[in-house]
């Protein structure tokens, strides 16, 4: 089946079954890599993408249900070479170890970020409201405490308190 | 400039990894490759007779292997030769989900559909899954009585009767039997594998943390000599020891499946796959006895440690050499007998996981200093600081501490932070009625390879000038605990250029000399230091050519200048050699285990929710003597990342068996901690140098897993007045146990 869809602020077009995995459509058939699978069952969210302003597993995501849809991955964070807030911060604070669920966690936490879901928080309620907000993403290097770190570096940077 | 070492310079491949743009093996571009996949054995024990091949399937696309396929020799050389690349036809099948036969088609969903269609004649045998059975040698799955490996340590006593009559005098004795769970090492990134042949040479990239075992692996395997096989890491998505040993069975599937197939293929294992057929860590229990005299003094301990091994015999006898140098803990004690034994089961094989034997052991001697605390009715703290090993002590095997022994600083830090206890008593955020309560550890971790271990292993490492470019090339990987970075940093100091003028070359077997394993805390103490030696070496000669040829500027100018002239690159490779002192005795096991070790103390508190059993940990501190901390955050990292490692296992994570498969083979049943689950940390980094270490550095990766367990069961039995004692301490422990707790 033949699907329009927006990745990134481009149109694109795929011609896939509709019943083929997001996920696997963005790394097969549109080559976007960044996007990685950890579990296939929506539990480590290393899949993590914006689909029309949520942020969803993208293994539990048909394509069938993305025609005309907007979806942002990892690719769609910087501006050129110039990284986004989150991406900053998560590379100043050491919040990126292995790696393999940062894109997943660079998506959501940009997604927090830039819609202003830390906005007039004091420090401690920002931090809670980081750990339930990313509690879809795993991580197995860094015990989480860098990357709320930056989440919360990054937050301020885009709307100082 | 700034000082390259101790400053938290960024990870030099982090942006890379938060754009996206860091190419793991499953990224990698493989046209024209085709997909995997694994036929495994539902059967845990017996004789495999043959396949069959569903007539039904359409096989004109799918290439299938078994082991009548292999020309080398069918093995996974590690220790021991025991442990097949694919069960042998006509021979024994140890495990489920145990390797039989594989296959390789176009796409994904075709290999696995054609792995479904391979069906496996298994005869089967009596399998065997509980230890104490196991001991008793039926069914016999391994040499003469089950027993992989054994070890004895005596200190201060030559015979069981001198021991009891230590125990005979003692004031008082604390007895207790401490059983730890098997535990995932859940890495992001599945284990993954890609091979092809050019002109009779395998070539293998993937996912792993030790490229010289994959290809020590691979020789025999594929009959070739060193030449005939490459090996090369792609950026890993964790590790954790997980991908110290098994990577190797990937590589050989893939490898022959390249070879029958003619073409490249790769394997990348779903989640369920991983979980079920990959290493964990070892389950153990261990009983301890535990003697003090009048004043309070240690006088004797008798540890005896049994793990499970599994089916093969894999690292164990290494795993359980490090849990029995661990299992005494850093007390002062004049009489120590630890016995060890691991045995072999029908469950998949155990392996390695950060610690690698030593949280298992550090949890019962941890318990037991608790259990002396409150027997003594003497601060938990106090206690330890007491009868801590300082430099002047010696160890359960004899090995006279001199430098580098952080006790005194790392409970000092955590004296200095602990403040007041939770008030035991209250009510959470949901309403809920808890209990609260505090708990201490104090533990220790030799850094490096065990014993002789670093001299056998005789890793080496190089530095070269390349024009104004300095190079690292050691087969150390960067698993993401940040060794790429740390080595830049290493080599920077030592040629007092900038870290920007270094750069780390991705391991591959053609590429790098043989640094040893990424294992054992020994990345960057070890290797780390032959970089140190390497890059100073490098940078005499180039002082010393540059003052011949009466050249000035900078060392880049330098080896730039000497590029030019000399037309070659100038390489320095740097072999291991032994701090002085450091005399081993295999047989005996006296002797100086470890080089150096880190010490470390810990400080959690929790809050168990009386409706539904939970423990929430709400404070958990660190204090660790890591040496000379290279990069701080990264160092921060690597404690963070394990001690959450270690909080998981206390509370939540668990591998269950069932009949010898593994019951919860995914992520949504085996669980680990999400950002919800984890407190803030707190971390505290000591430095206490150890002179033969780089910038005075010893390790780290292993250590922030040992303590905080027996820190999270000393803080639940503070809260709730009775003992746990098995890991994990779920909600269903708390409950059976809801009889003692209301009646403390």
């Amino acid at each position: 089946m033949r699907l329009a869809l927006e990745v990134n602020g481009e149109p694109r077009t795929v011609e896939v079954s509709p019943w083929k995995r997001l996920l696997d459509v963005l790394r097969e058939d549109l080559r976007l890599t960044g996007t990685k699978e950890g579990c296939g069952e929506g539990e480590c969210g290393a899949c993590t993408v914006v689909l029309d302003g949520e942020a969803v597993n993208s293994c539990l995501v048909a394509i069938g249900q993305c025609e005309a849809r907007k979806i942002t991955t990892v690719e769609g964070l910087a501006n050129g070479e110039v990284l986004h807030a989150v991406q900053r911060a998560l590379v100043a604070c050491g919040g990126a170890q292995c790696g393999i669920c940062t894109p997943g966690i660079a998506v959501c936490a940009a997604h927090v970020v830039d819609r202003g879901l830390l906005a007039g928080c004091d420090a401690d309620t920002a931090r809670a409201r980081v750990r339930t907000l990313l509690a879809g993403n795993i991580c197995r290097c860094t015990g989480y405490q860098l990357i709320v770190d930056a989440v919360i570096a990054a937050a301020r940077e885009v709307a100082p308190a | 400039m700034v000082p390259p070492v101790g400053t938290s310079v960024p990870r030099v491949d982090g942006v890379a990894k938060v754009t996206g743009r860091a190419m793991y093996l499953d990224d990698l571009e493989a046209e024209g490759a085709w997909h995997g996949a694994t036929v495994r054995s539902q059967v845990a024990h017996g004789t495999l007779e043959g396949f069959d091949l569903d007539p039904a399937f359409d096989w004109s696309q799918v290439t299938v292997v078994t082991s009548a396929d292999i020309w080398g020799k069918n093995v996974i050389t590690l220790i021991e030769e025991d442990q097949p690349a694919l069960a042998p036809i006509g021979g024994r099948v140890m495990h489920k989900d145990e390797a039989l036969a594989l296959v390789a088609a176009p796409t994904r969903a075709l290999a696995f559909a054609a792995a479904r269609a391979v069906k496996p004649r298994i005869a089967p045998l009596p399998p065997v899954f509980d230890v104490e059975a196991a001991l008793t040698g039926v069914p016999l799955l391994y040499g003469t009585d089950n027993v992989f490996k054994q070890f004895l340590i005596r200190k201060g006593h030559a015979s069981d009767a001198e021991l009891e009559a230590a125990f005979a005098g003692a004031a008082q004795v604390i007895d207790g039997t401490y059983v730890t769970s098997p535990q995932e090492q859940m890495y992001i990134e599945t284990q993954a594998m890609m091979a092809s042949w050019h002109q009779g040479r395998c070539h293998i990239v993937g996912s792993m943390q030790c490229p010289y075992y994959v290809h020590k692996a691979m020789k025999p395997l594929l009959a070739c000599d060193a030449d005939g096989v490459v090996i090369t890491q792609s950026v890993t998505g964790g590790g954790f020891g997980g991908k110290e040993e098994y990577p190797s069975m990937l590589a050989a599937h893939v490898a022959l499946l390249a070879h029958k197939a003619g073409r490249k293929v790769k394997m990348v294992y779903d989640r369920d796959e991983d979980i079920a057929a990959t290493t964990k860590r070892h389950p153990c229990r261990t009983t301890h006895r535990l003697a003090v005299d009048a004043r309070g003094e240690l006088c004797a301990i008798d540890v005896d440690v049994v793990m499970d091994g599994g089916a093969y015999l894999t690292l164990s006898p290494v795993v359980l050499s490090r849990g029995v140098l661990h299992a005494a803990g850093p007390y002062r004690c004049p009489v120590v007998r630890v016995r060890g034994r691991v045995v072999a089961t029908n469950h998949p094989p155990h392996g390695a996981f950060r610690g690698f034997g030593a949280p298992q052991t550090t949890f019962a001697y941890e318990r037991q200093m608790q259990k002396l605390a409150l027997l003594r009715g003497e601060d938990a703290l106090a206690l330890r600081k007491r009868l801590a090993l300082r430099s002047g002590d010696t160890t359960a095997t004899g090995q006279l501490l001199g430098f580098s022994v952080g006790t005194d600083e790392v409970i000092a830090a955590i004296e200095g932070c602990a403040g007041t206890p939770p008030v035991p008593v209250g009510v959470n955020a949901q309403g809920a009625p808890v209990r609260r309560g505090r708990g201490v550890c104090f533990y220790f971790h030799g850094a490096g390879f065990t014993g002789s271990g670093e001299q056998r292993l005789a890793g080496r490492a190089a530095v070269a000038a390349i024009g104004g470019r300095f190079e690292v090339r050691s087969s150390s990987s960067d698993i993401g605990q940040g060794s790429s970075t740390m080595f830049t940093q290493i080599a920077a100091a030592a040629l007092g250029v900038s870290p920007d003028d270094v750069t780390v070359v991705d391991p591959s077997t053609s590429q790098v000399p043989d640094s040893g394993p990424t294992v054992a805390s020994r990345t960057c103490m070890v290797v780390g230091g032959l970089v140190e030696r390497a890059a100073r070496t490098v940078r005499g000669k180039l002082e010393a050519w540059a003052a011949e040829q009466a050249i000035a500027g900078s060392l880049v100018e330098v080896a730039r200048a000497y590029a030019a002239v000399m037309r070659t690159e100038l390489v320095e490779t740097i072999g291991y050699e032994p701090p002085p002192g450091i005399e081993w005795n295999d047989a005996t096991y006296t002797g100086s285990a470890y080089p150096v070790y880190g010490w470390a103390a810990c400080l959690v508190d929790v809050e168990v929710d009386l409706d539904s059993y939970e423990v929430a940990i709400t404070r958990c501190v660190q204090a660790v003597d890591v040496g000379k901390a290279i990069n701080p955050a990264i160092v921060r990292g690597q404690i963070e990342g394990g001690t959450l490692q270690a909080l998981g296992w206390a509370v939540l994570e668990n591998v269950v068996y069932k009949e010898g498969k593994v019951w919860n083979a995914n992520m949504t049943n085996c669980i680990v901690p999400t950002f919800a689950d984890a407190p803030d940390l707190e971390t505290i980094l000591i430095e206490v140098p150890y002179p033969f270490g780089p910038s005075g550095a010893k390790g780290v990766g292993e250590i922030p897993m040992d303590g905080p367990a027996a820190a999270v069961a000393n803080a639940v039995e503070d809260a709730l007045g009775c003992a746990f004692d098995t890991l994990p301490i779920s909600p269903e422990s708390i409950a059976a146990a809801r009889s003692r707790w209301e009646a403390s």
